[in-house]
């Protein structure tokens, strides 16, 4: 069907599964708008620091608790620190959205690279390793990476990749049903037979060919990764003082709700606005991405 | 039936065994101890208590210790605590997160379902869309923003509802906390059961029983329900886990005594044995439920017989 579509539509060119998805999605509303939401956010939290009057950690000693307004130059208002909070928002989406990425891309390498290996090998290697994934699978995750935050510290680059351990399993399994497909076709005999190594073969071969399903999934873990890390910052175990992060920003609107109800409510909005869109954006890539759901 | 059960159970050992082990090992890893307080103990008096405790022992030691008093039901002395044993602390607070947890599986399930059927039902209809662009936002924000959001509008702008504590469990200090609970739920049953539901209507059994004349809300209520409700069952499992860690939060946050308060509190005081009998009540409690949740699968849909796995 699609394949015809785009034969008639465009016989010279031929458009590629990534034109063909492009497309599609920008005929989804939804998801257009979300992907023009996010980058819009993105692109405030990167670049909206240097337009405040403010620094992250800058004290106005004549605003503590200070509502929104337009004269004093703290559109969101301050906390209870007198800090300007807009451009803790900000700084605290850079750091959401920052570990979003590196964490995905963590789960990626290693779901990727583990899910390749047991679907390539297959027979017992393939067994014990999935196996040990049933066993974490298992596994009450939320309190094994807030243990892990526990005994490491707070420490960044530990919730990138601690984020990324846990969030691999699915990525595995779902490689590894590609490559056991995939590793009966002839070009992969044609490669054994030119002599070409193992790691190779996965690398070259099975993983580029897997890669439709894995984008999807990719989509989305990244609402899952920010999610989670908002949470380990909510709960005080995440970034650390003086970076922020939304999540670190609505513990402690929560605490000053009931005398400063936008400190809770302007970082909230963020977030939740986020994870909105990346959600549509996730449902309406695995539409466009998907041929069955023509 | 029964052997199937019984290699369930076993299967659920190992799984057990390794949350323990690794969260025992993770927690005596953890740089600091129990004892450091704010005031410096004299030397003496810590190595002491640390003697009295039996932290003094080799790691693997006090693991075997553990181990063996696990067996037996004891979950050890809790450190900042002190005149109350794991056992105890878990005993009382159990009760409480029980009730905070049925109450929020019966609501995901009692509203999910029926909206996810209505939404199938009505599909591509404005209510349709309606009830699914909520249930995405619902999926989508987390429970610690939807939990102080409700706080503030209904406890503080509004002031119909307590912001917080527990009061033996009065229904009005209920309501929060089990809705902020359970919406995540009720978001992720709706979208499931919509689209199972749309699945079983377009099914051939579902056009012989309207072929044969029986009224809509038959074909409904007696043919299509159950199987389109097979999904939602084996999302259980998931959903309880989901439950149960979203209550770690929803505890903190309203400020109520169950077990999930515990947890965060008892890590970052380094209360090793609240952490590891936390850790073992609710792995061993998710353990439990998913078994519970396979066996009514498997007892709901014929089709599915584990006797000859």
């Amino acid at each position: 069907m699609i394949m015809n579509n785009t034969t008639l539509t465009a016989p010279a060119v031929g458009n590629s599964l990534a034109r063909d998805a492009w497309r599609r999605l920008r005929q989804n509303g939804a998801a257009t708008v979300s992907l023009v939401l996010l980058a819009v956010i993105s692109l405030v939290c990167f670049v909206g620091p240097w337009l405040t009057p403010w620094a992250l950690d800058e004290v106005d000693w004549n605003a503590f608790l200070a509502p929104p307004s337009i004269e004093s130059g703290h559109y969101a208002g301050t906390d209870s620190n007198g800090r300007d909070l807009l451009t803790r928002v900000f700084y605290g989406g850079q750091i959401s959205l920052s570990v979003a990425l590196v964490a995905t891309l963590v789960s990626l390498v290693i779901g990727v690279l583990y899910g390749a290996i047991a679907g390539y090998f297959g027979g017992r290697v393939d067994n014990l390793m999935m196996r040990f994934v049933d066993i974490m699978y298992s596994l009450p995750f939320m309190f094994m990476v807030i243990l892990l935050m526990v005994v490491f510290g707070r420490n960044i680059l530990l919730i990138y990749a601690a984020i990324g351990a846990v969030e691999w399993l699915d990525m595995s399994r779902i490689v590894r049903g590609q490559v056991l497909a995939l590793k009966r076709r002839e070009f992969v005999e044609a490669a054994h037979a030119l002599g070409v190594s193992s790691f190779k073969i996965v690398t070259r071969h099975l993983i580029p060919n897997a890669i439709g399903p894995v984008i999807i999934y990719v989509t989305l873990t990244v609402p899952k990764v920010i999610l989670l890390e908002s949470f380990l910052s909510f709960l005080g175990l995440g970034v650390q003082e003086p970076l922020t992060s939304w999540g670190v920003l609505i513990s402690e609107g929560k605490d000053m709700m009931e005398t400063a109800p936008w400190m809770l409510i302007v970082p909230s909005a963020f977030l939740a606005i986020t994870l909105l869109c990346l959600n549509f954006l996730g449902d309406g890539l695995r539409d466009a991405l998907d041929p069955k759901t023509r | 039936m029964l052997s199937y059960t019984l290699k369930r159970i076993l299967q659920a050992i190992p799984t057990l065994w390794v949350v323990i082990t690794l969260s025992f090992f993770l927690m005596h890893l953890a740089p600091g101890g129990p004892f450091d307080g704010e005031r410096q103990l004299p030397p003496e008096i810590e190595a002491n208590l640390m003697a009295s405790y039996g932290l003094d022992k080799p790691v693997w030691e006090q693991y075997f210790t553990y181990m063996g008093n696990l067996l037996q039901g004891d979950l050890g002395p809790s450190f900042k605590y002190k005149d109350f044993s794991v056992t105890e602390l878990v005993a009382q607070g159990f009760p409480v997160s029980l009730e905070l947890g049925l109450w929020a599986i019966s609501l995901a399930l009692l509203i999910g379902i029926p909206l996810g059927v209505i939404a199938a039902l009505k599909r591509n209809s404005s209510v349709d869309y309606m009830v699914m662009g909520t249930a995405l936002a619902g999926v989508a924000i987390p429970n610690f923003v939807i939990a102080p959001m409700l706080a503030l509008v209904f406890g503080v702008f509004l002031a119909w509802l307590p912001v917080g504590g527990w009061n033996d469990g009065h229904w009005k200090n209920l309501v929060l906390p089990v809705v902020a609970l359970s919406i995540q739920q009720i978001a992720y049953i709706a979208r499931m059961m919509r689209a199972s539901m749309i699945e079983v209507l377009g099914s051939h059994f579902i056009r012989t029983a309207r072929a044969k004349g029986l009224s809509e809300s038959e074909v409904i209520f007696r043919h299509a329900l159950r199987p389109a409700m097979l999904p939602v069952i084996s999302y259980l499992g998931p959903a309880i886990a989901g439950i149960i860690t979203g209550s770690v939060v929803i505890e903190q946050i309203f400020g109520i005594p169950g077990i999930g308060r515990y947890f965060v509190q008892a890590a970052l005081n380094r209360d090793y044995t609240l952490v590891m009998g936390t850790v073992v009540f609710y792995g061993g409690l998710i353990v439990l439920f998913n078994l519970i949740v396979d066996l009514l699968y498997s007892a709901l849909d014929p089709q599915i017989r584990y006797d000859n796995e």
